[in-house]
């Protein structure tokens, strides 16, 4: 069977790619385009490794197929930092040491990204609601979620001043 | 300093050691660019699949792979016939026995299939999608055999035999026909007839404990290439890289030396990753095609053919004087050690009672096949259970007696000079000072409301040492690399890098450590039993006290002075000769420029045997409110009290006692495995196999207690595994007390729950 051919924006750029009708848009991201901050945890939408923005939508990457993605913007972890400038979130995960083997974090910054964007000032209650999704064995959590509101605290100071 | 016998620094005052710098590969962890096992692509690589037993036990009658060879894309098809035969032989392991066979029988089934999911053959093909054809296209022929999946069962005389050439061990005369149960161990102190003879209450009871999978969020993963000089290189993701390549090497009779073995990141590991299960297949699939093969579990072969630790059935009789002293405490332990031989019950039977001073104590443990995937260690392998079923007969005992559990287990608490079960007088200890700090803690006094109860646990794990090797490379502009052996599982690379730092005294920023493969560092022992800030580390400081030592050589041959005339003080050396003109200190960099003319590159090394590693105790503090309405537990606070020795880095040694108190709470409260009448994992996903998420959690508060272990230089202990031990008794405890109804069975699920309390109510 041919492969597809989809044109699609990834992190601000015009990409094309070919692929299988069965292949994931992980797959595709992973495999085809070397794109490996995404991760399979599970591949079946448990454990949110593989989180990405679709259409400034949170989805897990492995539920999506490559061929649905044509026309689409996709956001990975590739694009969250601004060259060597890192986003607040990834900052604060380092600063409050909130990874430990660090397979979890590219999905879990995805996904807190996704969260403080449509909600600034989030409560930790709300924070770990919106990070469910998000599977992590070796923290506890408890970083995890102290670097989310330490972010968040910082990025609502910085739009204040800036 | 130089090659003097390792001696513990005290009353220091450190510049790195007990700071919290940003880990060194932190960056790479953000931002996605850290490659973990399954993110190698090599030219020319192949897709690696699976062929699994379909059934929980099966005689292997025949496999047809012609079918699959034929397909087009399809370049390698390995089955255990491209595997040597192994002898059954007990070789002496790490962390325990080995048996190569049994190895080589867990990677791929010889003769027969013993769970669901157990490897029979693998493929590999161009793509994923002609690999899993090809799986397909694989026909095995089986006879269908009878099953057993629990541990008790599988004891029965008339259980279905996984092996029939398994003997009991332990038992004098060895028994003369094959069993389930491959070896019995007991522990005997003083005498438990005369010590129950003494107690004025006894509590004996019976607990259960569900296996459970160590989780890791990244399934296994590897790439092996061969070339066509028989040399191979593998990339993988696992806790011990030189395991890795003496594993294969003897699964493929190969030379060691004809093995590379490269570690990738690793995600997660608690044990699980300290055996194989794909380098050796996609080792031979490589030599068959001559081209890399990558090769990728997916969730579900992760949850059926990896991992898990034992399920387990505990019994306990504790003995108590009416003032809360212990007289005497037995245990039978009997842990499923899966398809193979060697689930961890001795190691239960030497931790449960290790906090307490009892002078009369016995363990029998009995290790025992079932149609289960071959356990894999995990997280102090097997003293959760044995604690959990201690922990909560203490807790009786405190209830009964009406004593402050805190109090009781003070009263009886372990110390130096205390003879624990298991054979040795414990050094500095420092179980007393968790007991201590958390009575001292607002958790231990903060009010309590309806449906809502405390629970206390302590727990006990002994720490290893080992074989560790450490490079320090100075380079020409004075920034050094930290090369050691093991894989960094969670922030390790930190710690080394900071303790390297200290003993050189230059600024953290200039340490650059770097984990080497097999061939660019000496043998390195695997990431586990704690043991890499201990032993790596200490190999760190002794590389670091080498390069010092050459250092001040370097700078002596440059000033003209003898050796013991220059001293190193914060990254420099100073000269102390005062008969002449003062020279200027000289940096590290100065001495690194100018090393050619004093006789080349300056690289400190060691490689040693550590011993001294300080046992570790932890506290833990659990309160819950149960729903009567669901059965459903919430935990209210949450608080880790761990002596620690010294932290290196307290924010990675807090995260440790975070993230174990967290695995021991899913241990508690839901996670299990779950078979259908066929020996079928019915719950191999994180759907159904129910982790902790962030919404079911408080934070997790620590506390951190030192008491410096004698046997390291900066007072290192491990501090990895004893988070995991307390939780289990810590949660039943609260829910007991919650609900009234001492809970003995886990995990404490909601249906398990609500069962009992719903039974309570029609029984008053």
């Amino acid at each position: 069977m041919s492969k597809h051919h989809v044109s699609a924006t990834i992190n601000g750029e015009a990409v094309e790619y070919l692929c299988e009708t069965q292949q994931t848009l992980l797959d595709v991201l992973r495999d085809e385009l070397g794109l490996t901050g995404s991760k399979e945890g599970c591949g079946s939408g448990d454990c949110g490794a593989c989180s990405v923005m679709l259409n400034g939508r949170l989805v897990c990457s492995c539920l999506v197929l490559g061929v649905e993605a044509a026309g689409a913007e996709v956001a990975t972890i590739e694009g969250v930092a601004q060259g060597n400038s890192l986003h607040p979130l990834q900052q604060q995960f380092l600063e409050d040491a909130a990874l430990q083997c660090g397979i979890c974090t590219p999905g879990f910054i995805v996904a807190a990204k996704a969260l403080l964007e449509r909600n600034s000032n989030p409560t930790e209650t709300e924070i770990r609601y919106w990070l469910a999704g998000n599977l992590c064995r070796c923290t506890g959590y408890d970083k995890i979620i102290r670097a989310v509101m330490g972010a968040a605290t910082n990025m609502r100071q910085e739009a204040r001043h800036g | 300093m130089g090659n003097e016998k390792q001696t513990f620094i005290k009353n220091p005052t450190f510049k790195w050691v007990g700071t919290r710098p940003v880990r060194p590969d932190g960056m790479d962890k953000v931002t996605g660019r850290a490659a973990f096992g399954a993110d190698y692509q090599l030219p020319g690589m192949l897709v690696g699949e699976v062929v699994r037993s379909p059934h929980a036990h099966a005689r292997i009658k025949s496999i047809d792979v012609s079918a699959a060879r034929a397909l087009a894309g399809v370049h390698a098809v390995v089955t255990a016939e491209d595997f040597p035969d192994l002898p059954s032989e007990i070789a002496a392991g790490g962390e325990a026995p080995i048996n190569f066979r049994d190895v080589s029988h867990n990677v791929i089934a010889r003769h027969k299939a013993l769970y669901e999911g157990h490897a029979v053959a693998a493929v590999a093909a161009t793509t994923a999608a002609i690999a899993a054809h090809a799986v397909a296209l694989i026909k095995v022929n089986y006879e269908v055999l009878p099953h057993v999946i629990d541990v008790r069962e599988a004891m029965r005389d008339n259980a279905p035999l996984l092996h029939d050439d398994l003997f009991t061990t332990g038992i004098d005369p060895q028994p003369t026909t094959p069993s389930n149960i491959a070896g019995r161990t007991q522990f005997v102190l003083g005498d438990i007839a005369q010590g129950f003879a003494e107690a004025d209450i006894i509590v004996e009871r019976e607990y259960t404990t569900q296996p459970v999978h160590q989780g890791y969020i990244e399934p296994h993963a590897c790439a092996a290439a061969m070339g066509a000089d028989g040399m191979a290189t593998i990339w993988t993701s696992s806790q011990g890289h030189f395991m890795v390549r003496e594993f294969c090497a003897k699964l493929l009779k190969v030379e060691i030396g004809q093995i590379r073995v490269i570690p990738a990141e690793i995600g997660g590991g608690f044990g699980g990753k300290t055996t194989v299960y794909l380098e050796p297949l996609a080792m031979a699939l490589a030599r068959q095609s001559g081209r890399p093969v990558k090769m990728v579990m997916t969730r579900s072969e992760v949850f059926r053919a990896s991992g898990p630790t034992s399920g387990t059935h505990v019994w306990v009789k504790l003995g108590a004087k009416r003032n809360g002293t212990l007289t005497a405490g037995e245990m039978i332990l009997k842990y499923q050690a899966g398809a193979y031989p060697g689930s961890p019950a001795m190691l239960g039977g030497m931790t449960g009672f290790a906090p307490y001073d009892l002078k009369h104590a016995k363990a029998v443990c009995y290790d025992v096949v079932s149609n289960r995937p071959k356990c894999a260690a995990y997280r102090a392998p097997g003293a959760p259970m044995a604690a959990f079923g201690v922990e909560s007969a203490l807790d009786e005992i405190a209830q009964q007696l009406g004593l402050d559990p805190l109090e009781l287990r003070a009263m009886n608490a372990a110390k130096a000079g205390t003879r624990a079960l298991y054979g040795p007088k414990f050094l500095e200890i420092g179980y007393a000072e968790t007991l201590a700090a958390a009575k001292a803690h607002p958790h231990y006094s903060a009010p309590l409301g309806p449906n809502q109860g405390r629970g206390i646990a302590s727990g006990f794990w002994f720490n290893i040492g080992g074989q560790s090797s450490a490079a320090v490379h100075v380079n020409e502009d004075g920034t050094a690399e930290v090369v050691t052996g093991n894989p960094d599982i969670g922030g390790s690379r930190a710690s080394m890098a900071m303790m390297a730092a200290e003993v050189l005294g230059i600024d953290l920023a200039k340490v650059k450590p770097i984990i080497g493969d097999t061939a660019q560092i000496a043998y390195s022992f695997l990431t586990g039993g704690s043991r890499v800030t201990f032993a790596t580390g200490m190999a760190v400081v002794e590389a670091a006290q080498d390069t010092v030592r050459q250092l001040r050589e370097r700078a002596a041959k440059l000033w003209k002075v003898e050796f013991a005339e220059v001293e190193w003080r914060d990254g420099m050396a100073y000269c102390t000769r005062t008969t002449e003109e003062p020279r200027a200190p000289l940096s590290m960099a100065a001495i690194a420029h100018s090393c050619a003319k004093t006789g080349g590159p300056i690289s400190g090394t060691a490689s040693i045997n550590a011993s001294g590693a300080g046992p570790g105790f932890g506290t833990h503090l659990c309160d819950v409110e149960v729903d009567p309405e669901t059965g459903a537990v919430k935990i209210l606070r949450y608080t880790a009290i761990q002596d620690v020795g010294r932290a290196i880095h307290p924010s990675y040694v807090e995260g440790q006692l975070q993230g174990g108190a967290v695995q021991g709470i899913g241990w508690a409260l839901n996670e299990e495995y779950i078979y259908d009448q066929q020996g079928r994992l019915l719950n191999p996903g994180f759907l159904d196999y129910r982790m902790p998420v962030a919404s079911d959690l408080p934070m997790i508060d620590t506390v951190l207690v030192e008491v410096p272990n004698p046997g390291h230089p900066f007072g290192v202990r491990g501090v990895g595994e004893v988070p995991i031990v307390p939780p289990l008794a810590a949660v039943a405890n609260a829910v007991s007390r919650a609900i009234g109804i001492r809970m003995t069975d886990l995990p404490l699920s909601p249906p398990r729950i609500l069962a009992t309390i719903d039974r309570a109510k029609r029984s008053t």
